[in-house]
């Protein structure tokens, strides 16, 4: 299944639909351009959806953990929404989930970011 | 693909859909095992790993260079060897992903998940490239189970 990503803006924050897979190729491929896009644009609250997301590989980690960079060297926040049990578990064992800020809430999660 | 009693042996092109293949055949040959789920899921991710590194690392998706698979079933392990033909790894030049400075890295954390997922994992150096030998004890069926029961 290839990664697909939708954009929707809620309360200024832009929400990005991640469903699929996040590995090499395509699907790291897509996650990057969809976040350069947004930034380019000066989005620079973004909340990625990962609900349906089916896989991640360390490629796909590797692409989240610099859209998290990317994003805050920008003066902006990316947060991650809906953690499938396979992506949290794989975000612990690399010690990442506590670097990123991780929600369940959907209207929550768009509350916490900075007005 | 090669067939040899309960062992099963490509040899794949340095391309990403040789990655897919190895994954998919990691896969079918886990549940073939008897592993669980989660054991399913961790056993092809650390195969998918291996091949990237094979495909990407090891012979830089050089279309001259080859990337050799096999799987084995031993009844007490799932056992996978993934070589390259590449300029070699040292194991001891891959930085730790988990240390601070390294935490925020796009890359690096490969080799470290595969060590998360797999009960043993072995590297041996190839003229020219890299051997990575992978295993996975079936749960309940080790040797050691084996003898206890006799």
């Amino acid at each position: 299944m290839t990664m697909k990503a939708s954009t929707r803006q809620v309360d200024g924050v832009t929400v990005v639909d991640l469903s699929g897979r996040i590995t090499l190729g395509e699907g790291s491929v897509v996650l990057r351009d969809t976040v350069r896009d947004l930034i380019s644009k000066g989005d620079k609250r973004i909340l990625l959806n990962l609900g349906d997301v089916t896989y991640i590989d360390s490629s796909g980690i590797g692409e989240l953990v610099s859209a998290f960079t990317t994003v805050r060297n920008q003066g902006g926040e990316l947060k991650l929404l809906k953690l499938t049990k396979k992506v949290h578990d794989l975000l612990q064992i690399t010690k990442l989930y506590t670097v990123f800020d991780v929600k369940d809430d959907e209207t929550q999660a768009i509350a916490s970011f900075k007005k | 693909m090669k067939i040899a009693g309960n062992r099963v042996s490509y040899t794949l092109d340095s391309t990403l859909e040789s990655v897919n293949r190895a994954e998919q055949t990691a896969e079918s040959m886990a549940a073939k095992a008897g592993f669980s789920d989660d054991d399913r899921h961790r056993i092809s991710m650390a195969v998918r790993e291996a091949a990237v590194n094979a495909v990407l690392h090891g012979n830089a998706y050089d279309p001259s260079k080859k990337v050799r698979v096999a799987f084995e079933n031993t009844r007490d392990a799932l056992v996978i060897t993934i070589a390259d033909e590449g300029p070699g790894l040292c194991e001891q030049d891959v930085p730790d992903p988990l240390a601070p400075e390294n935490l925020l890295k796009q890359s690096g954390r490969g080799i470290f998940l595969i060590r998360s997922f797999m009960d043993e994992v072995r590297f041996r150096p190839l003229e020219p490239g890299t051997e990575i030998t992978l295993i996975k004890h079936v749960p309940g069926n080790s040797r050691e189970h084996t003898e206890e029961a006799k």
